[in-house]
């Protein structure tokens, strides 16, 4: 068991990096400028893709040059974006008005436990805003300046905003703790909102949205590509299991739009998952399709403004209509759920051409997604396991010693706690839970959310999944946990690197992965190894390695 | 510097009221004419600012959730945690008002070496701010005795329980010990804990002494330095009554907690106190987590540009084609 750590290049050993220090400085934090440290943030977005969407100030920058080359009147447009925010949500307003900093978020938050930055917070994080919101809005900051914790906007407050608005994974955590429910995520998305009106996003977020604009998908994946890719899993499941599953796409008429997000088609680990869900749909004779158009179920848009995440996911509700499907079903996917889940209606609904969801196979009505249509792939699945219509071996897990890591948004923006819980208790015999901290409502980030899984920024994002790893670890020396199964695309791409520094020996699994491993089909043949070619417990001798 | 400020601003409060009422005999000023002043601004400045928050509309549904949601009939709902009903927000609110539910969740982080990170219990600031927050309202219960005649039937009902341990001459109020022990407590939290010390502002401080320097000049007038109780009664129920007079002799001690009071009251608006009613408006906190279930309309929802799949189709088409993916268009 005793696996090395994988440190990545320019960054110190597990041990070194988390030597944390809590402590804040004797300087106040206004008085202290802010450092743009490297590995800790994400680099500029490129000219090109804000142009894609027609975002404003689009120009060649960089985060290191000292001028971010704004445009002249920069200050008003960001305190006008400010003034329209303050009208248009009430959270912002109050937000920005009742925080009694009692501190209750500060050891809340991935960041600041990992790295000791006073300013990660969340109650400061808010702060860094508060303190713009309160010089040009309210009397008191206007009068008293500083003595009531205001402050001019200038380009190092900016830049600051900047930094630490990208420091945020909007994951919620902090607003379980608040007494008054402040949302740091909310503060965040406005903040991020603001930003976006200067032409200052980050390219892994930027990138992502410009080929999610244009091809359907962040990837940027071109309609053969996905039909390639998908024949390729086609292949790879023909070999495993011997049965030769069907798919399509853009198919008029089907029951169900099936849509995920599309880190699948392109991630190794997130490939394995949607294997899973084809085994899943073919051996229940699903009638369901794929989409090329809506090829894409997060939506980067939302780390960018609430417009433009409007704006990528209208394809979704649009491509259900013209395939005159019944109702929707969605793949694992955090962020993705909860926009699905807390804004799809709102933006696109009344959601009048779709059916109300009701399961083919159990005849099951899903009561809770009747008004927007869009069902979990896990709400199905659990009840379809639930009336027994799908037979299972769990032993062809048994490699696998499993533990869940609730992903931050279906956690705190859905409650979505017992669906992979139940799904995985039934297709694995090995799982052990987490410590209770750390876990459900109460679970941590992976520390790549919400746009900021790039690699330039590895320390940042190391440092995030400090909390996540260590109660990782703790299961894994209690149980012998090597297995991290989750329900989100950025857990699968991300948390493998971060578990293979802080926790090596842990693999990162989507939940439909363990049930198309333990999935018995029609015809199949005898499986000698999982999904991902490795060889069954008690196979090892197998013909298959 | 917030801090001695806030301090020095409290000292300076005591001593404009002391000095105006011993040395300059503004009796009616610092009685009458600044108390309803402040009563005046108390109402009209909070009905301001939560109009003013009501003005901007709740455009998403977006319930911090913090218990199993509404799903499956045979998966249990943690319906308090995760309403999707009224009734079930109005339980969470009430758990968030009166218990302080989302503080009780909290926990201090350590870090230990290995590393380890361990999440104790922490709950002596929900313990003192549940403490403080309650002994303040019953305490405020208490003096309608002051502003009632015939006196409302509950508060010697209060006075009896409050005064339970039946020690000393005038009874010791439960709650004014346990009011100022929870001050304090709250003060020294906010001075010791580095991190807290570090985020806070002269608007932390100030409100602290202010509300500290009320709980002492109460105290004080009660069991040390005898005032002219019927005189006071005399000068609130002129105040209720619109008919307001200043009977002589009450002792300035009661002017100056009149006025730390009527500070309060004025500052209240425009401080973070108003989380007050805050609270009771936060969208986290307020909203049923029933989205997928039921349409939340935001009020300034418009129309976006799209790129609508016609567009798609026609950049990608022999893609499409060449792949066999059904098209609307041959060419």
């Amino acid at each position: 068991m005793a696996v090395q750590p994988k440190v990545p290049k320019g960054i110190s050993y597990p041990d070194e990096l988390s030597k944390v220090d809590y402590k804040p400085p004797e300087k106040a934090w206004m008085d202290t400028p802010v450092v743009l440290k490297p590995n800790m943030f994400c680099w500029g977005n490129k000219e090109k893709s804000l142009k894609a969407v027609d975002f404003p100030n689009a120009r060649a920058w960089s985060v290191a040059d000292e001028d971010w080359k704004l445009p002249e009147n920069w200050k008003e447009i960001f305190l006008e974006g400010i003034r329209e925010r303050l009208d248009k949500y009430r959270t912002f307003r109050l937000f920005m008005d009742i925080c009694v900093r009692c501190g209750a978020c500060a050891d809340k938050c991935h960041f600041f436990i990992g790295g000791g930055d006073p300013k990660n917070m969340p109650v400061l994080r808010a702060e860094l805003l508060r303190s713009v919101y309160r010089k040009y809005f309210t009397g008191s900051g206007k009068a008293l300046g500083k003595l009531a914790g205001a402050r001019e906007l200038n380009i190092g407050v900016l830049k600051e905003l900047w930094y630490y608005a990208y420091q945020c994974t909007e994951c919620r955590r902090c607003s379980l703790f608040c007494p008054y429910g402040i949302d740091t995520a909310e503060v965040t998305i406005i903040a991020r909102e603001l930003l976006n009106l200067l032409g200052l996003n980050i390219e892994w977020i930027a990138g992502p949205v410009a080929n999610c604009w244009r091809t359907g998908n962040h990837m940027g994946l071109l309609p053969h590509t996905l039909r390639d890719t998908v024949e390729m899993f086609k292949a790879d499941l023909e070999t495993i299991t011997g049965v030769k599953v069907d798919y399509s796409f853009n198919r008029k008429g089907a029951e169900i739009l099936f849509v995920n997000p599309s880190g699948e088609y392109f991630d190794p680990n997130g490939n394995i998952t949607f294997m899973g869900y084809m085994l899943l749909f073919h051996e229940l004779g699903l009638d369901v399709t794929l989409s090329t158009y809506c090829s894409e179920g997060g939506n980067f848009g939302f780390f960018t403004s609430n417009e433009m995440a409007k704006r990528l996911h209208s394809k979704v509700y649009a491509e259900a209509k013209r395939l005159k499907v019944k109702w929707i079903l969605g793949g694992e996917c955090g962020h993705m759920w909860r926009v699905w889940h807390q804004y799809h209606n709102t933006w696109f609904g009344p959601v009048d051409f779709l059916e109300e969801p009701v399961s083919p196979i159990t005849g099951t009505k899903f009561e809770n997604a009747k008004s927007n249509k869009v069902v979990h792939i896990c709400e199905f699945t659990s009840d379809l396991i639930k009336h027994g219509k799908i037979k299972l071996d769990p032993s062809r897990n048994d490699n696998y010693i499993v533990t869940l890591h609730d992903s931050c948004n279906v956690s705190r923006g859905m409650g979505f706690f017992e669906e992979p819980r139940y799904i995985i208790k039934n297709v694995c015999n090995n799982f052990y839970e987490m410590p209770p901290n750390t876990i459900r409502e109460n679970t941590f980030c992976c520390g790549s959310g919400s746009g900021v899984n790039a690699s330039e920024n590895m320390e940042l994002r190391l440092r995030g999944a400090l909390p996540r790893a260590n109660a990782l670890k703790y299961v894994r020396e209690k149980f012998g946990v090597n297995t991290l199964a989750n329900i989100c695309q950025i857990d699968r791409a991300a948390l493998q690197t971060l578990a293979d520094y802080w926790v090596p020996g842990v693999a990162i699994r989507g939940v439909h992965e363990l049930v198309g491993n333990a999935l018995i089909m029609r015809g199949e043949k005898e499986r000698t190894t999982d999904l991902r070619g490795e060889p069954l417990l008690g196979k090892e001798g197998g013909e298959n390695v | 510097m917030g801090l001695l400020l806030s301090f020095f601003v409290v000292i300076v409060l005591v001593l404009l009221a002391f000095g105006g009422v011993e040395a300059a005999n503004l009796q009616y000023l610092f009685g009458i004419i600044i108390p309803y002043a402040a009563f005046v601004t108390f109402i009209v400045g909070i009905f301001y600012r939560v109009v003013k928050w009501g003005r901007s509309p709740v455009p998403f549904r977006i319930p911090t959730t913090a218990g199993q949601e509404k799903s499956l009939p045979w998966i249990k709902q943690n319906k308090i945690d995760n309403p999707s009903s009224a009734l079930g927000v109005i339980v969470r609110m009430a758990f968030e008002v009166l218990l302080f539910r989302s503080l009780f969740r909290n926990t201090k982080t350590e870090l230990r070496e290995g590393p380890s990170l361990a999440y104790g219990s922490a709950k002596w600031l929900w313990l003192a701010g549940l403490a403080f927050h309650w002994t303040f309202f019953i305490i405020v219960l208490r003096h309608l005795r002051l502003f009632t005649e015939p006196i409302l039937f509950f508060v010697p009902l209060i006075e009896s329980l409050d005064a339970f341990f039946q020690m000393g001459v005038p009874l010791l109020y439960i709650t004014d010990v346990v009011f100022l022990m929870a001050v304090t407590y709250l003060f020294f939290r906010r001075v010791l804990i580095p991190q807290v010390r570090y985020i806070s502002l002269a608007a932390d401080y100030f409100p602290l002494f202010l509300i500290l320097g009320i709980g002492v000049s109460g105290v004080l007038m009660r069991y040390f330095f005898k005032v002219d109780v019927v005189g006071a009664k005399e000068l609130t129920m002129g105040l209720v009554t619109f008919n307001p007079v200043v009977p002589e002799g009450i002792g300035v001690i009661f002017y100056i907690h009149l006025f730390l009071v009527s500070t309060l009251l004025i500052y209240f608006p425009f401080s973070k106190l108003m989380h007050m009613a805050g609270v009771f408006l936060s969208p986290t906190r307020n909203l049923a987590n029933n989205n997928r279930e039921r349409m939340h309309i935001n009020p300034w929802n418009y129309p976006v540009k799209v790129h609508t799949y016609e567009e798609y189709e026609e950049e990608f088409r022999h893609f499409m084609k060449d792949a066999g993916i059904p098209v609307e268009k041959e060419e």
